[in-house]
């Protein structure tokens, strides 16, 4: 599957300058108010659900609540980390320190919601890693309903 | 010629001179550092930085000899208790460590050093140089202490009646059926009581005891760290660490400033069978009332049951009182004599209202009773103004402990800085 992939990315890549002379520009300016729109939603919904444990810049509290910052369980396998918030999490050990604090289950959140707002942690607090998507959430909350 | 004509008189001179230093103070003046240690403090008062341990150094105690044990939340190179030395400056240097156990507790008394892990407490030996004699072989005097990884720590103290107390915390926030989810309410009749969120009593000298052997000293306290005995009055107080998230559970009837300044930290005079209400309500410092608890029914505006015990003082929210002392040197000034003193590790339940605390408060005491305001006797832990507002402050005041000579010590489990605080001012 991973082999397939990359496969295919690298056939976009090589293929790639071919399209660049076309539609890069506009394909670039749609995208673009889309993905903010989602950054906003996703950020006021840490604002509201995730502010007071994880705090205004993803650090966490010492010894209590995880950081959000460069940290393998956020920057990781996607399953894992939308499992958490549908779950919760408690006692965990993160770059060799403890974490006690209680996370709650978030799954009161729409699966949008939760794409929202993983995806606003995944590109921020010096992260950079890929989008999660609805389709990804439904899949890891129907999972877990088996 | 002449320096053997000098030699003789500088030392003379300076023999004189510290004689005459002695006489006038009649004890050893201890420098503090030039910067006191970056704390602010009142006028007459220093700060020396007495080491740095760079372990998370929670409680500490000091022997009537001077050394000092500090307790690690996780051991660092295998040990989890230090031992610093005090050397001719007034500082101390780290001789060596035992005990393979994380923890917080911490107490000398009687020519013993009581320990704690999260589920146990061991007593050592002290002998008349004040250093143990068995740091591999302790007496474990309480063993399977409830730790269900919140509110873990077992903070200890002696009364001088050969009694041990120890906190034993409440594993939850409030008591939900789904602890510190959004709108659980709270179990019926909080069956987390029965096991913990109180303090127990067990013998001092008694080797072997199990948590069921303890008594159980007081209930409806939901976290201890800071804990002292009040010799005046010879009875038990304790701070309490309040309830979180008041706004983040319950948003209709909290706002994030409410959520922020409710509730406050309280100290408790404790006798026997006292029971403080958690977590059936919180204390609002603002208007001075036991509320009931939004878990159980409350809404912000209906006050709890009266029948709970009234808190003797009370500090601003969240910002988590880890230690507490009364003071009975003679060191400070008489205004300070059996006050008590509080360390507060600072908050992170406050935002996104700007953090509070990480400072060492002094609160006055009248026979063995709160009276008057109390007031931040060391501030500026955290480095600057900004720190204390983004939570990420350089240091962490944990404990608190009194040194032979009145000074006052404090450890940090955030940098592992020991601070000695003295008073110089004649």
């Amino acid at each position: 599957m991973k082999k397939y992939f990359a496969l295919l990315a690298v056939l976009a890549l090589t293929s790639a300058p071919a399209f660049a002379q076309k539609k890069p520009a506009p394909k670039a300016t749609a995208k673009a108010p889309a993905a903010s729109a989602s950054v906003l939603k996703g950020k006021a919904i840490y604002t509201q659900y995730c502010l007071t444990c994880h705090q205004a810049d993803g650090l966490g509290v010492d010894g209590m609540n995880p950081p959000l910052a460069k940290t393998d369980y956020v920057l990781g396998d996607k399953t894992r980390l939308i499992t958490v918030l549908l779950n919760g999490l408690k006692g965990v050990e993160i770059n060799g320190e403890d974490y006690h604090g209680v996370m709650p289950s978030q799954a009161y959140l729409t699966d949008q919601q939760l794409a929202d707002v993983l995806t606003y942690v995944r590109g921020n607090f010096g992260n950079k890693a890929s989008a999660v998507t609805v389709a990804e959430v439904k899949a890891v909350r129907a999972a877990g309903k088996k | 010629m002449k320096n053997t004509l000098t030699r003789p008189l500088l030392l003379t001179a300076a023999l004189a001179g510290s004689l005459s230093l002695y006489s006038l103070t009649s004890r050893p003046t201890v420098a503090p550092d030039p910067n006191n240690a970056g704390l602010k403090l009142p006028a007459g008062f220093g700060a020396l930085v007495v080491a740095e341990t760079g372990g998370r150094a929670r409680h500490l105690a000091v022997t009537p000899q001077g050394n000092i044990y500090v307790k690690l939340n996780k051991p660092k190179d295998g040990k989890g208790i230090l031992e610093l030395k005090p050397n001719a400056t007034g500082k101390a240097t780290v001789s060596g460590g035992f005990g393979s156990y994380g923890g917080t507790g911490i107490y000398a008394k009687g020519g013993y050093l009581y320990a704690s892990s999260d589920e146990d407490v061991y007593r050592y030996k002290l002998d008349a140089k004040g250093e143990v004699t068995n740091p591999t072989q302790p007496e474990k005097i309480v063993s399977g202490l409830l730790n269900r990884g919140e509110h873990e720590s077992k903070s200890i103290v002696l009364d001088n009646a050969g009694n041990l107390y120890v906190n034993v915390g409440a594993y939850s926030n409030s008591c939900q059926v789904k602890d510190r989810e959004k709108g659980s309410m709270g179990r019926q009749n909080c069956p987390i009581l029965d096991s913990a969120g109180g303090i127990w009593q067990f013998r001092a000298d008694k080797a072997g005891q199990t948590y069921g052997s303890g008594t159980r000293y007081a209930t409806g306290l939901r976290n201890v760290v800071g804990l002292d005995w009040n010799a005046q009055n010879n009875q038990l107080f304790v701070m309490q660490h309040g309830r979180d998230q008041l706004h983040d559970i319950f948003p209709a009837m909290y706002d994030t400033k409410q959520s922020a300044e409710l509730p406050a930290e309280c100290l408790y005079e404790i006798t026997k069978g006292a029971n403080a209400g958690w977590p059936f309500l919180y204390y609002d410092g603002l208007t001075h009332k036991k509320m009931l608890a939004p878990e159980y029914g409350g809404d912000g505006k209906k006050l709890a049951d009266p029948k709970y015990l009234e808190p003797a003082a009370a500090y601003p929210a969240h910002t988590a009182p880890d230690g507490l002392l009364f003071y009975t040197g003679t060191m400070f000034p008489e205004k300070y004599r059996n006050g008590a003193f509080i360390a507060f590790h600072g908050s992170w339940n406050r935002a996104p209202e700007p953090q509070k605390g990480y400072y060492v408060v002094f609160q006055p005491f009248k026979n063995g009773k709160p009276s008057g305001q109390w007031e931040v006797f060391a501030d500026n832990f955290a480095g600057s103004a900004e720190k204390v507002a983004s939570g990420r402050a350089d240091h962490k005041p944990c404990g608190l402990a009194q040194g032979p000579d009145g000074s006052l010590y404090v450890s940090d489990d955030k940098a592992g800085t020991i601070y000695r605080i003295v008073y110089n001012q004649k």
